[in-house]
């Protein structure tokens, strides 16, 4: 238990804590103005905004891929199951060039979109789309395991008192995995608002538009500007703290479900 | 969090049970290979592709270059510190955690998922906040010569703190599902304190340490942010194989860049089919069922 | 066990530390550097060791670092071990020198304001120049689209940002306020704002974005090899004189005792045989005998300095750069 907090007060509590530190040497003005600027404040609805898009398109197609996967058989189940985890041990640098690569107007499918008149490089859609690759693992595996232990009882109990599939589907099935969809769904997010790596190449960084907050901070390192930097790093680190606290109060709810 | 304990599910075949029309099926399945294809095997298929688009050769060579050579080194070298440190960390955090019940409990689960959803370079610039020359520590470090940001060490420190939480949220809930029955059993068979731990405690939990490590190291590996900004740049000194690819592309070496990059693909491939023998390994172990219940064969050869 | 490995990985953790101490001896130099002087101080990294080999008889080794230019000087300045520091623009330097760690008289130590090779900002095009771009005006038709890295992150940008400035100031009837109006207006014609210089040459040149890059002069060279008769260097009638400064970090070759080798390393880049190599890399010498000699690969082009215009690196930055200044203006609606 000592070893515990100790350990956890030397890697993860006392670096973090310099934030803190280092904005008490700002004023409540100067704190206040870095953080209100527009420019930041377009940056944190951008990350907000696409995190929440692309944890929206995983929040589906998680939900589809893990009912596929625990649920039916088919050819190459297993392969597309390890494939999952991809995006999770994929370094992010690598991911942010290579969907760039594909993406860009001459890429593999930038080209046949742009001639469909959909840029997706260097706009909100590309970061959307990377944010959507970084965060599909988390959707899928905190659904899979709660749909294998899915008692089939109960779908043949609801099934015997004469209600459809579907029916069954929307109104027995549905809930039960909802606090888990709502868990994966805030993991994705709360992966997304803080990427770095695998944006930058594909966003195109432009001020108002297609900057993200992470970018912001180095921005300000850039410039020897470490209290504004620190400014925008206590925002983001709040927002993943109540992002987390409340994560933990789902699962905490979603065990107590799965339980009864 | 990115952990949870009845992710080691049993591999069963999917039993024959109620089920969709076949038509529907197939439309799912489909719609799901589809979206599978698009954004993730494209993705590994086209690093691939680049990587050999001047033949084997210049793969070789771009992977053999003194500089992608040492970057590999400290590559493994921050997983070899970071893993282990954790994996102790992770199973302590999980026992105390897991075991028992006390106030500010839920407070510290979520102290310990924050390297998890703090963005990597709020991760790196702490470090530099705390060891860089106008650090907290700075002038400390200075006048004692000790070097940690720009150097292995802050490397290393970083690639802690980012794959700091998977260990431990990978036991805590086995833990938690487990109970404290048998090691009381334990205990008044005569075992001591530690006896118990290492012979009834850890043995139960085992799996889940395993994949805690996976994913700990997947996590080491991989990561881009947070080293990069405590790395200084320094060629064949303080790159990692993810900043190389990064120089490299910068150099307009795209072949040499995807190669390394390939390099990590393949890093992170080997994990998944560890991962996936591990969770084979896990199923032939444990009766089908919920796994976390059918531990006691674990207990009983260990008692 | 776990005790076991634990005890192993903390002894193990104290050998890295030590690892990370300064490299003793003082026969490693680390440069640090920005983005596109790579090939630059590759080939003069190796004629330097080959000349002090010659000279003392001792072997030296270089390490090299690059990075965007604001972001390698706070690397610096927070402790990175640099013993010369060769970045984009003086203004990088003197942050390194307000830390403390470089004498305040620094760009007076070493010959024209310590600057050994300077460049300018070209014109990148694609091949057969389809949108006729042939100066600054043109950049600003309608249609043309413009790649340039982010002013706030990369220090070749700034240089852009200045050349655009300077030349619409320069022209007949030139004000501040018609300056503004023309960088404004160029910056609606870029659609990406990459966060280095290198990240907008591959923007434009593998991406196949824009029509136009504006870049320093080594490094639209560089592209022309990279992509062999797919694109033309367009020359503008006026662009800006870039001073890339060098700079022996004092207390880093103090404590190291690497003074000596320092200085030396950077004299060397103003002997002959530096100034050629500068000059193959596209970096224009400052030596009149070598640039006598690749004048013949050096446009002709009116450039104006810094000083001239802006009053130096410090007001430029604060008027242009920083928060809350014009580039900031410039896209922030309402203000």
């Amino acid at each position: 238990m000592g070893f515990t907090i100790l350990y956890l007060s030397l890697i993860v509590l006392i670096p973090l804590a310099t934030l803190p530190l280092r904005a008490a040497s700002l004023t409540w003005s100067d704190l206040w103005g870095t953080i209100s600027d527009p420019r930041v404040v377009a940056s944190y609805r951008l990350s907000v905004g696409a995190s929440l898009a692309a944890a929206s398109v995983n929040g589906v197609f998680g939900l589809l891929l893990a009912w596929v996967l625990a649920r039916y058989d088919f050819p190459g189940r297993r392969g597309v199951d390890a494939l999952i985890d991809l995006p999770f041990a994929l370094p992010t640098a690598v991911a942010g060039i290579v969907l760039t690569t594909i993406y860009a107007p001459n890429g593999w499918l930038g080209a046949p979109l742009d001639r469909a008149g959909i840029r997706v490089a260097f706009t909100p859609l590309g970061i959307t789309i990377a944010l959507i690759f970084i965060g599909l693992p988390f959707v899928v595996r905190t659904l899979q395991p709660v749909i294998e232990d899915l008692d089939p009882e109960i779908e043949e109990a609801a099934t015997s008192l004469g209600a459809g599939r579907a029916t069954v589907l929307h109104k027995v099935v549905l809930p039960y995995l909802f606090p888990a969809w709502l868990t994966g769904f805030a993991l994705a997010f709360a992966r997304a608002v803080g990427e770095y790596g695998s944006v930058v190449f594909i966003s195109g960084n432009m001020p108002m538009r297609t900057e993200i907050a992470p970018l912001l901070i180095i921005t300000k390192l850039e410039q020897y500007d470490y209290g504004g930097a620190t400014a925008i790093a206590i925002v983001m680190l709040l927002m993943s703290f109540v992002l987390l606290l409340t994560i933990n109060a789902l699962q905490g709810w979603t065990s107590r479900r799965v339980s009864e | 969090m990115a952990g949870n304990a009845s992710r080691l599910r049993t591999h069963r075949p999917p039993r024959r049970r109620l089920t969709e029309p076949a038509a529907v099926r197939w439309t799912l399945t489909a719609i799901a290979l589809v979206f599978v294809g698009l954004f993730l095997v494209l993705p590994l298929a086209s690093v691939f592709i680049e990587a050999f688009s001047r033949g084997l050769g210049a793969y070789r060579s771009a992977i053999t270059e003194p500089d992608a050579l040492a970057a590999l080194r400290l590559t493994f070298t921050a997983a070899a510190f970071a893993v282990p440190a954790n994996l102790v960390f992770g199973v302590c955090a999980g026992w105390a955690i897991g075991k028992f019940r006390f106030r500010g409990r839920g407070l510290l689960i979520t102290l310990i998922d924050l390297p998890f959803a703090v963005s990597p370079v709020i991760s790196g610039m702490v470090f530099v906040l705390l060891f860089g020359r106008q650090g907290v520590l700075g002038p400390w470090m200075v006048e004692h010569d000790l070097r940690v940001v720009f150097a292995v060490p802050g490397i290393i420190l970083a690639t802690i703190f980012v794959s700091f939480p998977f260990v431990a949220r990978e036991i805590i809930p086995i833990m938690e599902a487990t109970g404290t029955e048998e090691e009381e059993a334990a205990r008044v068979l005569g075992a001591g304190g530690l006896q118990t731990f290492f012979r009834v405690t850890l043995p139960n939990v085992k799996w889940g340490v395993l994949y805690g490590v996976i994913l700990a190291n997947a996590r080491a590996m991989g990561e881009f942010g947070a080293v990069s900004v405590v790395s200084g740049h320094i060629r064949g000194e303080t790159n990692t194989l993810p900043l190389h690819v990064e120089i490299l592309y910068n150099e307009y070496n795209f072949q040499a860049a995807f190669a390394v990059a390939s390099l990590l693909a393949l890093l992170a491939l080997v994990t998944l089919v560890i991962k996936t023998i591990v969770e084979r390994r896990a199923a032939i172990t444990e009766s089908p069922g919920d796994p976390v219940e059918s531990s006691e064969w674990v207990s009983k050869s260990a008692a | 066990m776990i005790y076991h490995r634990f005890r192993t990985a903390a002894v193990a953790f104290g050998l890295a530390l030590s690892l990370g101490l300064a490299p003793a001896h003082g026969q490693a130099l680390l440069n640090v550097s920005y983005d596109p002087t790579r090939e630059l101080y590759q080939d003069f990294n190796a004629a330097f060791i080959k000349y002090w080999q010659a000279k003392t008889g001792k072997t030296v080794a270089i390490r090299q670092s690059h990075g965007g230019s604001g972001g390698q000087g706070r690397a610096v300045i927070d402790g990175l071990d640099a013993d010369v520091v060769t970045l984009a623009l003086a203004y990088d330097v003197d942050a390194v020198a307000q830390s403390g760690l470089i004498r305040a008289d620094w760009q007076k130590r070493l010959p024209e304001n310590s600057s050994p090779y300077t460049s300018t900002i070209v014109f990148l095009v694609r091949k057969d120049n389809p949108k006729a771009i042939k100066d600054w005006g043109d950049l600003v038709k309608p249609g043309v689209q413009i790649i340039t890295p982010n002013p706030k992150t990369s220090g070749g940008a700034r240089w852009n940002y200045l050349a655009a400035w300077g030349y619409a100031l320069k022209q007949p009837g030139g004000t501040e306020a018609k300056a503004r109006a023309f960088v404004a207006e160029l910056f609606k014609h870029v659609p990406v704002l990459d966060s280095g210089a290198r990240g907008s040459t591959t923007t434009f040149v593998q991406r196949g974005l824009g029509d136009v890059l504006l870049a320093w002069e080594n490094e639209a060279y560089l592209a022309l090899d990279e992509a062999p008769g797919k694109l033309e260097i367009v020359v503008p009638s006026l662009s800006i004189l870039a001073e890339p400064p060098v700079a022996v970090v004092d207390r880093v070759v103090d404590k190291k005792g690497t003074r000596e080798i320092a200085e030396a390393y950077l004299q060397y880049l103003y002997s002959p045989e530096g100034q050629e190599i500068a000059a193959r890399r596209h970096y224009r010498p400052r030596d009149p005998k070598v640039a006598a000699k690749y004048a013949s690969t050096f446009a002709k082009v009116n450039l104006f300095t810094i000083d001239e215009l802006f009053g130096g690196w410090q007001k430029a930055q604060k008027t242009h750069f920083a928060d809350g200044g014009l580039f900031d203006q410039i896209y922030t609606p309402g203000r």
